[in-house]
C-alpha cells in the first residue's frame, strides 16, 4: 500500500469560479478536503478609512462599490444610518421608491448569483437566461440614475430624482432592423413604472424557465443536495444571515422582523429551507425572486396612485433645487455650505441594518459631531459566510468547493471593503 | 430636524426582559450606558458577560453580528474653529497633523485624547426575542490594547477579531489563529488607526531591472479637500424644515 500524504493546493486568486479574487489554500487528502484557509483582502480598498476623510454625502458612491451586484441596498443602509442620527423625516413616496429599487436590486443580485452558481457547476444556459432579465433591470437603474451599476441614487432624506416619465429606447443600427427595434421598444413606450410593471408580468414566467432548467435536473441535484449542510445551531454560531440562515430553516428576515421603511405595509412571505444544504438555499433564493416581484408590483400600484415629494425639504441636509439656487439667497447659501462643507451629524452611535440580498448589511456609524463620520463600520453579510467556508467544505470533494462558494453568494467588493 | 438631541432606540429600556436580566445576572459587574443604546463594561468581565448573554434562561443572543473596533485618539478634534470668531480671519482649515493628512514622516499621535484610546463594540442579535444589544469595552492599555477573545462563545468572532487586529492592532487573547486578514502579506502598521496616513506608507511598482514588484515609500501627497468641522446644531439660526 502506498502511503498517501495530504498535500496543499493553491486555488485562486485568478480562478474563474473564485468569484473575483478569493485565494484558497486547500489541504487535501486525495480529493477530500481536510482544511480550507481563505486568504482575502486582495480587493481591499480601505472604504472605511476613506469615508472618515470625506463629508457624509461623498461616501454614498463608495457604498455602491461594496457589493457591486446589489448596489442600491448598500446605499440604503448607509443613508438610513445618517437619517437615524439626524432624526429627519423621509417623504413616504421616497420610501416606496427605495423599497421598490431594493427589491429590483434583490432580483438583480439573485439573477447574477443564479447564473454564476449554475455556470460554476456546469450549466451554461442558465447564465444566458439570467442575463437577459438583468438587462431590463439595469435599464431601470439607468433610467432613474443615469448609470447602470453604481447608481448613487439614494440620499439622506430621500432619493435624488423622481421616477422618469419615459424610458431610454433602443436605436436602429446595421445589426437591428426597424421592425426588430420596434418590438424591443414596445415595453419602453410608457414611463419607467409602466416598464417595470411589464417586467413584473413577464418575470414569473422567466423564473419558471430557470426552474425548468435546474430544479428537477438530475445533475443539478447531484451537485447540490446534501452539499455544505449547515444546521440551525451552527448557522447561529457562524453568524449567518439572509438566505444562508433561512436555508437552514430559520424564518428570520429583517423586512418582517424589524421592518424599516414601509415593509410592514406590504404583503410577502419569507421562504425557508429545511435541510440547510446548497439545494435548499437555491430554492429559497428562487422563491425570494418571486416574492420580490410581488413586492415590486405593490410598490408600483402605490406609486402610480400617489404623487408627492421624493426628498426632504430640509435644505441643510438636502440640496435645494437648481432654480431656487439662482433666485433665492437662502438657497444659494445652503447650496454653497452643503457642497463645500457638508452637514454635521449630532454626536452619537447608530447601527442600521437592511435585509440585503445576501443577508444583513449593516452600517455602524459613530459621529463625533463633525461633518465626516468618525468611524464607519460596514457589516458585510458575505464576511461571516466566507469565514465559515472552512467548516462547510471540510470532508467534501474538491469539486464541491466551487458549489459551496457559489451557494454563499460571495462578492469580494463587500468582503474586502 | 428636531432641536433636542436625537436619542437612539434603547432596547434596554424598552425591553423588560433585558432590563431584568441586567439587574439579575449582571448586577455584579459595573456598567453604564453610552449613547443610550450601548452598554459599557469593564474589560475584565468580558468573557463572563458574553457567556451570560449568549446562553441564559431568559434571553439568548445567538448571533454575533459584528465587532467594531474604534480608535478614539482623534475624537472631537476639528480642523476649523467654528464656535467663535478670532482676529486671524478665515483659515484654510488645514492642519498638517490632523486625521487624513499625515505624511510618511510626520505621523504623530494626538496626545490630549480625553479617555482611553481603543474600544470595541460587540453588536449582538437575539433571534428568539428579536432584539439587539451593543456591548462596549474600552481597552485599558493604550499602547498594547488587548481584550479576551470570544471565539469560544461565537465561532463567527474568528474573522471579526482578526480584522480588528489587522486594522487597529487590538490583540485578542485566546484567539486560535490571530493573523492579519485584509491587508497585504507582510504589511506593517494598522490602517484604521487615526495616526496611520490616509495615503499609506508604501506603494508598489514593477522594477524593470529586478524584474519583480518592489515596495517603496509613497510618492503621492496627502490630499483632503474638505476640512473636518464640528458644528453644534443649536448654533446660529435654527429654522427647521
Amino acid at each position: 500500500m502506498p502511503d498517501i500524504k495530504s498535500f496543499t493546493m493553491n486555488f485562486g486568486p485568478q480562478h474563474p469560479s473564485a468569484h473575483g479574487v478569493l485565494r484558497l489554500i486547500l489541504e487535501l487528502e486525495g480529493e477530500v478536503i481536510k482544511r480550507a484557509d481563505p486568504h482575502i483582502g486582495l480587493l481591499h480598498r480601505g472604504t472605511e478609512k476613506l469615508a472618515e476623510s470625506k463629508p457624509y454625502n461623498q461616501s454614498i458612491g463608495y457604498m455602491d462599490r461594496l457589493d457591486y451586484v446589489s448596489m442600491m441596498s448598500n446605499e440604503h443602509a448607509y443613508v438610513l444610518s445618517i437619517e437615524k442620527l439626524l432624526d429627519i423625516n423621509v417623504p413616504i413616496r421616497a420610501k416606496y421608491i427605495r423599497v421598490m429599487f431594493d427589491e429590483i436590486t434583490r432580483i438583480l443580485n439573485h439573477l447574477l448569483w443564479l447564473g454564476a452558481h449554475a455556470l460554476d457547476i456546469g450549466a451554461m444556459s442558465v447564465f444566458l437566461y439570467a442575463f437577459r432579465e438583468r438587462e431590463d433591470l439595469m435599464d431601470c437603474y439607468e433610467a432613474v440614475s443615469g448609470t447602470r451599476m453604481h447608481a448613487t441614487y439614494y440620499r439622506p432624506g430621500g432619493v435624488i430624482k423622481d421616477l422618469p416619465l419615459s424610458m431610454p429606447k433602443y436605436e436602429e443600427s446595421k445589426w437591428k432592423s426597424k421592425k426588430e427595434i420596434n418590438k424591443l421598444n414596445e415595453a419602453r413606450e410608457g414611463s419607467l413604472l409602466d416598464f417595470i410593471e411589464d417586467f413584473c408580468s413577464r418575470f414569473p414566467k422567466c423564473v419558471d424557465e430557470y426552474e425548468a432548467l435546474l430544479t428537477d435536473n438530475r445533475i443539478w441535484k447531484q451537485r447540490t443536495v446534501d452539499i455544505g449542510i449547515v444546521s440551525k445551531e451552527r448557522a447561529f454560531q457562524l453568524g449567518f444571515t439572509g438566505p444562508m440562515l433561512r436555508g437552514s430553516g430559520v424564518a428570520w428576515d429583517l423586512r418582517k422582523k424589524q421592518p424599516y421603511e414601509i415593509y410592514s405595509e406590504l404583503d410577502f412571505d419569507i421562504p425557508i429551507g429545511s435541510n440547510g444544504d446548497c439545494y435548499d438555499r437555491y430554492l429559497v433564493r428562487i422563491e425570494e425572486m418571486r416574492q420580490s416581484n410581488k413586492i415590486i408590483k405593490q410598490c408600483i400600484k402605490w406609486l402610480k396612485e400617489n404623487e408627492g415629494e421624493i426628498i426632504s425639504d430640509n435644505n441643510k441636509i438636502t440640496a435645494p433645487t437648481r432654480d431656487s439656487v439662482k433666485e433665492d439667497m437662502e438657497s444659494h447659501i445652503y447650496h454653497f455650505k452643503l457642497f463645500t462643507e457638508g452637514y454635521c451629524l449630532p454626536e452619537g452611535e447608530v447601527y442600521c441594518a437592511v435585509e440585503h440580498p445576501k443577508g444583513e448589511f449593516g452600517i455602524t456609524l459613530i459621529s463625533d459631531g463633525s461633518n465626516k463620520p468618525y468611524r464607519l463600520k460596514i457589516r458585510a453579510p458575505g464576511f461571516p459566510h466566507l469565514a465559515a467556508l472552512n467548516e462547510m467544505v471540510r470532508g467534501h470533494m474538491i469539486s464541491d468547493v466551487v458549489a459551496i462558494i457559489g451557494t454563499q453568494d460571495i462578492v469580494f467588493g463587500e468582503i474586502d471593503r | 430636524m428636531s432641536k433636542s438631541k436625537p436619542s437612539n432606540e434603547s432596547y434596554l429600556k424598552e425591553n423588560k426582559i433585558l432590563r431584568d436580566l441586567f439587574k439579575k445576572y449582571l448586577d455584579i459587574y459595573e456598567y453604564y450606558f453610552e449613547n443610550n443604546s450601548t452598554v459599557v463594561f469593564n474589560q475584565d468581565s468580558l468573557i463572563e458577560i458574553m457567556t451570560t448573554l449568549q446562553n441564559n434562561s431568559q434571553i439568548n443572543f445567538e448571533i454575533l453580528i459584528d465587532i467594531i473596533a474604534i480608535d478614539y485618539s482623534d475624537y472631537g478634534i476639528s480642523e476649523w474653529n467654528t464656535s467663535s470668531a478670532n482676529n486671524k480671519g478665515y483659515s484654510r482649515g488645514i492642519k498638517k497633523n490632523s486625521s487624513g493628512r499625515y505624511t510618511y514622516e510626520s505621523s504623530k499621535t494626538n496626545t490630549n485624547q480625553p479617555k482611553k484610546r481603543f474600544a470595541t463594540i460587540y453588536n449582538l442579535l437575539s433571534i428568539s426575542s428579536n432584539c439587539r444589544i451593543n456591548i462596549k469595552f474600552y481597552c485599558d492599555d493604550d499602547d498594547n490594547p488587548s481584550l479576551a477573545s470570544v471565539t469560544s462563545i461565537w465561532s463567527s468572532a474568528d474573522w471579526y477579531e482578526r480584522e480588528a487586529y489587522d486594522l487597529l492592532g487590538i490583540v485578542f487573547i485566546g484567539h486560535p489563529d490571530l493573523r492579519r486578514l485584509l491587508t497585504d502579506y507582510g504589511f506593517i502598521g494598522h490602517p484604521l488607526r487615526k495616526d496611520f496616513p490616509l495615503i499609506g506608507n508604501v506603494e508598489v511598482n514593477y522594477d524593470l531591472n529586478k524584474e519583480r514588484v518592489v515596495y517603496q515609500p509613497v510618492t503621492i501627497k496627502p490630499r483632503v479637500l474638505i476640512p473636518k468641522v464640528i458644528r453644534n446644531s443649536d448654533d446660529g439660526d435654527n429654522e427647521d424644515a
